[in-house]
């Protein structure tokens, strides 16, 4: 009797190890092995494993290296307020027992979804407090504040704060809510760039182009076309064949840039992790519903062949995109003023489309940089504005948009207050902000003291 | 038999033993190491100051812009306090054997201020005896530092009305030569 109790526990533990070992080193879906639900940030590369935890042993600095090597640009770039080289002098070491700020994963743990906040932020959102308690005593104005409001009234933010400091918020206070429409400050990168190595023309375009007229239409009437790109500039795949569904290498060839910011965003992260394609089925958001099986790619939005850049910005969206935001943008002000640049009534560089926000023009890749002709032409020749295909560059927390976009048109204090307010976000900024955050008003008055 | 090991293994043991009555080797005392890094710090935290602040800055011939949001800034440079924090945040990437901060009990920036007893201690000490250092040693976390505190002097008017004329400054009354801080240096031991 023994031994067959034994002998069944043996066999159980053989089977459990095969199936985790199995699960472990050779199962292509691993979510079994997921211990919670990640986060929004990560979810679509829940089942990338490697891409956070790069090393099988080692401690918390390998997750801090793979945080640091995707965010780390950004951090840099976002003038981080508190990067981990404030926190290592060991004079900080009673602070870094209640809140270890050396460490990415103290504040964002992953696969706590239960616990998240927003800005992926798995501690209280008082944690200003630990170290900033005192902040009363040095500004009045701050004496009843409740200690979980820094970071979350449209004040503060702990890594940019750009668009916030003291100093800019008093240089940029006063002006009109609105301005008049800025014009766009033209894209340059792709002409500025070295003319990249096409493929030798390989194909009978016109007989190609005889077959499909629909296909020809559209492509003659491109910028592809008016640039001189054949069928075989995109086209062409291994060994000089004829590929007949080009992808982002064929894309990439000519549009570097473009594919590079695209596989950082959340349209792009799933392939940069050599997991499938993304689509809307597989979102968090409301997309809809025709729309499921849409997997992204560049003529997702882009379409086959049209390429219209005109198209992709709005209708690209909102082919998938059926949020209260999304659906509200066409009714909206900035979606008005789309409209009418697309019935040629204002120029194509006063569209305030979805692409404009979220897919910003860029001067030299910084989103610190504001993006109109006017303040383009000012920085000289050296500018080289592109767009970033990064729809996440700019949209969390929502103040990074301030200052490459937002301002163009409209005043920081109108700005911060819109940002603020979540219904007025969901309306699609139709009317006005209905509060007021103060932080402009006491940054002046404490500059007139 | 027994006795021949015993005397043999005394006569190594003693052998073995005796190397441990040589002079131990000594290392630099912590006090001369710190004085040193301080020399090298106080002199180049001086030549910014004068040599590029103030000639090139608005007092000089105006070419510089120093701001502490000087990263923003086209022709933005660092603030003298900002380039030495440089050093030290530089430095704590390249090696734990020492760290050091600039502080005051005057800070424009209050995360500046005093932190540890021994801080605050020290930074009054030389405050209220200008020309002096101060030496002790603390205990954070789980590590034993050799703590020394040195004066920093106001070596340039550009020090004196920038603090002086700062809103968040808690003293705006700095002379030339005063000490407006301290430079807090910790050896782990």
């Amino acid at each position: 009797m023994k031994k067959i109790v034994w002998g069944i526990w043996l066999l159980a533990t053989l089977v459990l190890a095969g199936y985790y070992g199995w699960l472990l080193l050779q199962a292509d879906d691993k979510s079994e092995l997921l211990i919670g639900e990640a986060t929004h940030g990560h979810f679509q590369i829940e089942l990338a494993c490697s891409s956070c935890h790069t090393q099988a042993f080692g401690g918390g600095e390998v997750l801090q290296d793979a945080c640091v090597s995707c965010h780390g640009d950004d951090l840099a770039m976002a003038h981080d307020s508190h990067p981990r080289k404030k926190f290592t002098d060991p004079r900080n070491a009673d602070l870094l027992k209640v809140l270890d700020a050396r460490q990415c994963i103290s504040c964002h743990t992953e696969h706590q979804n239960e616990r998240t906040h927003p800005m992926g932020v798995t501690v209280p959102e008082d944690y200003c407090f630990h170290c900033h308690e005192d902040i009363g005593e040095r500004r009045p104005s701050h004496v009843e504040l409740p200690f979980d409001s820094c970071a979350s009234a449209g004040c503060h933010n702990f890594h940019d704060n750009r668009a916030l400091y003291e100093d800019f918020l008093v240089a940029n206070s006063g002006g009109p809510w609105v301005k008049s429409v800025a014009q766009l400050a033209e894209r340059n990168a792709a002409s500025r760039a070295p003319l990249p190595d096409l493929p030798a023309p390989a194909f009978d375009d016109t007989a190609l182009m005889g077959k499909h007229p629909q296909v020809a239409a559209d492509f003659l009437a491109s910028s592809h076309a008016a640039a001189g790109v054949g069928c075989a500039g995109c086209h062409t795949g291994n060994n000089d064949q004829w590929l007949q569904k080009p992808e982002l290498n064929q894309c990439k060839t000519c549009h570097a840039g473009e594919v590079e910011t695209w596989l950082q965003g959340k349209h792009g992260m799933r392939l940069a992790q050599d997991l499938s394609a993304m689509s809307p089925s597989m979102g968090r958001l409301a997309f809809q519903a025709h729309a499921g099986d849409r997997h992204q790619g560049c003529t997702s939005c882009h379409g086959a062949h049209k390429f219209d850049a005109k198209t992709a910005a709005v209708g690209g969206c909102l082919e998938c995109h059926a949020d209260q935001h999304s659906l509200a943008f066409n009714d909206s002000p900035h979606g008005l003023l789309a409209q009418q640049a697309l019935n040629n009534q204002r120029p194509w560089s006063e569209a305030v489309t979805c692409a404009t926000c979220h897919m910003p023009r860029l001067v030299n890749g910084d989103t610190g940089i504001k993006v109109d002709k006017e303040s383009v032409s000012a920085l000289g020749e050296s500018a080289i504005v592109s767009v970033t295909h990064n729809q996440n560059l700019t949209l969390r927390p929502n103040e990074k948009m301030i200052r490459p976009v937002c301002m163009s048109c409209h005043s920081l204090e109108f700005s911060i207050d819109a940002l603020a307010d979540e219904s007025l976000i969901q309306n699609n900024f139709k009317g006005k902000p209905h509060q007021h955050i103060e932080s402009i008003d006491w940054a002046v008055k404490r500059e007139q003291r | 038999m027994k006795k021949a090991v015993i005397a043999a293994a005394l006569g190594v043991s003693a052998l073995v033993l005796s190397g441990c009555g040589e002079p131990e080797s000594k290392g630099i005392d912590p006090k001369v190491y710190t004085d040193s890094l301080f020399a090298v710090m106080k002199a180049d935290r001086t030549n910014y100051t004068k040599l590029v602040v103030k000639r090139l800055g608005p007092a000089g011939t105006n070419v510089i812009q120093p701001d502490e949001h000087w990263k923003d800034i086209p022709n933005g440079t660092l603030l003298p306090a900002q380039m030495f924090r440089a050093g030290a945040e530089a430095v704590q990437e390249m090696t734990d054997d020492f760290t050091y901060s600039l502080q005051s009990i005057w800070p424009i920036n209050s995360q500046n201020a005093p932190k540890t007893a021994m801080e605050k201690e020290g930074l009054e000490y030389i405050a209220a005896n200008p020309g002096e250092n101060y030496y002790g040693e603390e205990k954070l976390g789980d590590v034993t530092y050799f703590t020394a505190v040195y004066p920093d002097v106001a070596v340039s008017d550009a020090c004196t009305s920038c603090h002086n004329d700062h809103k968040d400054s808690p003293k705006t009354d700095f002379k030339l030569g005063e000490v407006m801080g301290g430079v807090v240096i910790r050896v782990p031991l």
